[in-house]
Order: structure tokens, then C-alpha cells, then sequence
């Protein structure tokens, strides 16, 4: 029984993968473009603490270990459902009509229909300024941070799931506009990566409460180094991803469900 | 094969000047990208959106650093962050593909076909789409960063003047540097591997990410052999008056120096590809 639940999902992805690394030359190069890119976002960061040594009371070590938990979250979710924002190009062509004939429900559908394997160059990026800089972040070793850190990696990365997703359903709306979305997913993604001390508040608030990135790394970095955070954010709310993730998903799927129902087709 | 009207009837009647068509390409180009007016608004979003949480690193830095950083405080960074925003979409700082696209699929056999060079037809389309972009992409940042943060910008006229003509300028330097990218298309059946490396390139280089006046020794170093500080930093570092007299002025005869070297290598590049083209089907 279970195995004839997921036989669908493992032919489909399993044919994904072998198509995007049967061209080896173009698979590396884009893994490399992909790596290039998490190098790209971390130079930001790079320049900033060549100037200074602290930013939003987070030091280069900390701000590092943000930057990567970020970044590792961010590119995994992009890899599962970062193509969701191609469903504007499905919606003008009708080619939606053809998932909606499948029995299979169409978000998983959707994101099965294209895994970019190529995303994990940004992940090895991540899990690079990870690594280096985890030794220097003075991080106290137990079994409650090493949980807290696997959490955090799976909290953040549904959260932005979550977001491509809502993301996405928008889409059955706008259409043309798609890149409104944008502002929310990858601009999620620019916030997520910076101390959320650093905004004004009704900025912090924004992308705490509303655009969830400061549960994604920045709290979770301030309970991992057991610093106290700024006033209104509590470190111990860095436990509290899940509970976000949790809530974003509700919020993402009946949005996505209502989308579905107001989509009526291109007629073709 | 069939043969079509226009073929069997040569143009006839007026020959129409080189001017006449460059403008008629630009104001082309202007029409097409003010099609799509709910796309504009939301890259204008967008823009608005990344400007806000710059701002707030460019302030945050300036702040950690004691109140001034080389030559930025609180007020002149966030303005600088805002700019960026404002100029992301009219200087194309995210890339342009469409020749590329058109060498792979053959069309630009069609471009080669027309009565007008395809660099000077494509440039002129580009300017044109600058033109559109400018206002709609750019005021709303710049409004957005006026309410929020403040804009610090100068009060003299000179300022302004010479920076629409460098706005200018690093339009042209990024169609050409964006030209010389795409004619590799003649050659690589791949491209996206070379985009994303020039585009990784020119964003940090370019001083879109971080001021280029912030980058340590090494960095500052390669971009200054580069024109990518000719997109953006140029720019922003005239309009807000951080460059002035005749620093303003060599700044903006850089920026002409590396439009001018890279518009004519991407003319031999792209007659050498043209001349090995193969375009198949008919």
C-alpha cells in the first residue's frame, strides 16, 4: 500500500534527476554558478566585517554562522520547490490543464516536476562557511544545541518552502505580476541572511511576524550562542521555527487550495 | 519556396536616414518594455523591498563602525542603497540574454538580414527600454527611501546634470559589456555557466551589492581594472556629489573609455561569430 503511494513520485523523480545530470559539462557548470552565487551573497557579508567588527551585536564569526544557516535552508527549499515560480508560464499556456487531468494532487505535482539538483552548489556554499566557522563561534556543545542546529536546518528550510508556495499560489492571480512575489522569497532570503536587530522596527516586525526570516537563522543563531537577543525578540523564540513552519504551511496551503479553485482554465 | 511580397517588390520610395531609424528603434524599445505595466510595478516592488533591507545593512554597518564609514554616514549610505535600487532595472544590472537566445535559435539570421547593423539596432532598443524604466523603476524606491530613511542628496544643479549623463553612460557600458557576453553564444551551445559567472562578476564589482569605496585592498583592485564600477558606482557616487569637478569628470571619460573599447570588441566578436554562423532549416 505505502509502496504504491509513493512508486508515482519515485519514477517521477528519479526521471528528473537522471535528465539533469546526463549533460555532465553543463551540470557542473551550473553547480558551480549555483556555488558561485552563495560565494557572491557571503562577499556582502566579507566586505561589511573588513570594515567593521560587530554588525547588529552579531560578530564575524556569529554573522557567519547566520549567513550559512540561511543560505543552506534557503537553497534547499529553492531545490524542492523553487520552480513553483514557473507555474505563471503554466497558467498562460494551459499547460496547468494537463496536471489537473493526473491523479495526483497538483502541488505535488508541481514540485516534483522539476528538482533542481543544481541548487545544491549554493548549499555547499552554506555548508563551506558552516564549517569554517563554526569552531569560532565559542558554540558550548550538548545534545541541545546539536538538536537545536538540525531543527533549525529543518524549520528553515519548510518555512521557505512554505513561502515559494504562497508564493506561488499569488500566481493564480496575478499572472503578469509575478515578480511581486519575488519581494518575498528572495527578498525573505536577503533579510533572513542579517541580524534582524539591525531594522527599525516595524521592519523587524515585518520580517519576523509577517515574512517569518528572522526565525529562520537569526533567532535560532542568537539560542545556538545563547546570546539575549534585541528588545521584543526573546532568544528563546530561536525554539520556535517549527511552530512558524507549522503555521506558515496552513497559511500556504489553503492559500494554494483557494488559488486552485479560482483557476478556470486558458481555454485552449 | 514561396516568394514573399516584400521580397519580389525591393523597398522602394524613401530611403530612411541612419537617424531616423535609430530613433524609431528606440522609441520601439520604449513601447515594448511599457506593455507590461503590471510587471513594471511589481520589479518596482521588488526593488523597493530589497532597497528597505539594504538601507538598513548599509545603516547598520555605518552605525558598527563608530558613525562614519569611508566617507558614509548613516544618511549618505542608505541614500547610496536607494540609488542602487533605483538604477537596478535601467541599468539592466541583472543581465539580458535575448541575443544570446536568438544565436541559439537561428533568429539572428533575421537580425542580420535587416538594413540596420544589429548592434546599433539592439543598442538603440535598449536605450529606449532605459528611457521607459527609469521613471517607474526608479521613483518608487526613491520615494519609498525619502519617507523612510531620508535621501541625502545635494542641493546644487551640477550634481544632477552630470549624473543623468553618467545614468547614461552606464546604460551603454552594460549593453556593451552584456553584447560582448551574449556573442559567445556563437560558440558556447551552454550559456548559462558564463552568465552566471558575469553576473556574480558585476554585481559585487558593479558596487551593487556593497559601496566599492567599502571593499578591502585586494577587491578594490580588481574592480578598478574592470568597468563594472562604471554601472553603478559611477553613477550613485556623481548624483549624491561624493565625486565632484574634475574627479566627476574623470569618472564619467572612464565610463566613455570602457563603453567605447567594449562596444568596438563586441563588434569584431560578433562579425567573427556572424561569419562562422550556421543557421539550419529554412
Amino acid at each position: 500500500m505505502a509502496d504504491g503511494t509513493w512508486r508515482p513520485y519515485r519514477v517521477l523523480l528519479g526521471s528528473r534527476l537522471r535528465s539533469q545530470t546526463t549533460y555532465r559539462r553543463s551540470f557542473a557548470m551550473d553547480l558551480l554558478g549555483s556555488l558561485s552565487v552563495g560565494a557572491l551573497e557571503f562577499g556582502e557579508i566579507y566586505v561589511i566585517f573588513t570594515n567593521v567588527d560587530v554588525l547588529g551585536e552579531l560578530d564575524f564569526a556569529a554573522a557567519a554562522l547566520l549567513f550559512a544557516l540561511a543560505t543552506i535552508c534557503f537553497s534547499l527549499a529553492d531545490m524542492v520547490v523553487g520552480h513553483a515560480d514557473r507555474l505563471p508560464t503554466y497558467l498562460r499556456q494551459g499547460t496547468l490543464d494537463a496536471f489537473l487531468l493526473r491523479p495526483l494532487p497538483v502541488l505535488a505535482q508541481l514540485i516534483t516536476s522539476d528538482l533542481s539538483l543544481r541548487r545544491l552548489g549554493r548549499t555547499a556554499a552554506g555548508v563551506a562557511v558552516l564549517g569554517v566557522t563554526l569552531p569560532h563561534t565559542g558554540i558550548t556543545w550538548s545534545v541541545t544545541t546539536v538538536v537545536l542546529l538540525v531543527l533549525t536546518i529543518v524549520a528553515g528550510t519548510a518555512i521557505f518552502a512554505a513561502l515559494f508556495v504562497c508564493a506561488a499560489a499569488i500566481q493564480f492571480w496575478l499572472v503578469e505580476g509575478a515578480e511581486f512575489a519575488n519581494a518575498f522569497t528572495y527578498g525573505g532570503s536577503y533579510a533572513a541572511q542579517y541580524p534582524a536587530s539591525i531594522f527599525a522596527l516595524p521592519v523587524r516586525v515585518l520580517f519576523t511576524f509577517v515574512v517569518p526570516a528572522a526565525f529562520i537563522a537569526y533567532l535560532p543563531t542568537l539560542a545556538l550562542l545563547d546570546l539575549p537577543g534585541p528588545p521584543g525578540l526573546p532568544s528563546w523564540l530561536g525554539w520556535c521555527s517549527p511552530v512558524m513552519a507549522v503555521v506558515m504551511w496552513a497559511v500556504a496551503l489553503t492559500g494554494w487550495r483557494a488559488g486552485l479553485r479560482h483557476y478556470t482554465g486558458a481555454g485552449s | 519556396m514561396p516568394t514573399f511580397p516584400s521580397q519580389a517588390a525591393p523597398a522602394s520610395g524613401r530611403t530612411r536616414s541612419p537617424i531616423a531609424a535609430f530613433t524609431a528603434h528606440v522609441v520601439m524599445g520604449f513601447r515594448r518594455w511599457s506593455t507590461y505595466r503590471l510587471a513594471t510595478a511589481a520589479g518596482a516592488f521588488t526593488n523597493t523591498v530589497f532597497g528597505l533591507i539594504k538601507a538598513y545593512i548599509t545603516i547598520g554597518a555605518v552605525g558598527a563602525a563608530g558613525g562614519t564609514l569611508m566617507g558614509y554616514d548613516a544618511a549618505t549610505a542608505a541614500t547610496y542603497a536607494w540609488l542602487v535600487q533605483a538604477l537596478i532595472a535601467p541599468v539592466n544590472i541583472f543581465g539580458w540574454q535575448e541575443l544570446a537566445l536568438r544565436i541559439r535559435t537561428g533568429d539572428v539570421a533575421i537580425d542580420l538580414a535587416r538594413p540596420i547593423d544589429p548592434q546599433v539596432a539592439f543598442l538603440a532598443a535598449d536605450l529606449g527600454r532605459a528611457a521607459y524604466s527609469l521613471i517607474p523603476r526608479g521613483a518608487p524606491p526613491l520615494l519609498v527611501g525619502a519617507a523612510v530613511t531620508g535621501l541625502a542628496l545635494p542641493g546644487a544643479v551640477l550634481p544632477y546634470l552630470l549624473g543623468a549623463l553618467s545614468v547614461v553612460l552606464a546604460v551603454l557600458v552594460s549593453f556593451a559589456g552584456l553584447w560582448l557576453l551574449n556573442t559567445a553564444a556563437f560558440w558556447l551551445l551552454d550559456m548559462r555557466g558564463v552568465i552566471t559567472l558575469y553576473m556574480v562578476a558585476s554585481n559585487i564589482l558593479s558596487g551593487m551589492i556593497v559601496p566599492v569605496h567599502w571593499f578591502p585592498d585586494w577587491m578594490a583592485r580588481i574592480a578598478q581594472v574592470t568597468p563594472f564600477p562604471s554601472l553603478v558606482q559611477a553613477p550613485v557616487d556623481i548624483v549624491t556629489a561624493r565625486v565632484e569637478g574634475a574627479a566627476a569628470l574623470g569618472v564619467l571619460a572612464t565610463q566613455l573609455a570602457w563603453f567605447t573599447a567594449l562596444v568596438l570588441v563586441g563588434r569584431v566578436v560578433f562579425r567573427t561569430g556572424a561569419r562562422r554562423l550556421v543557421v539550419q532549416g529554412g
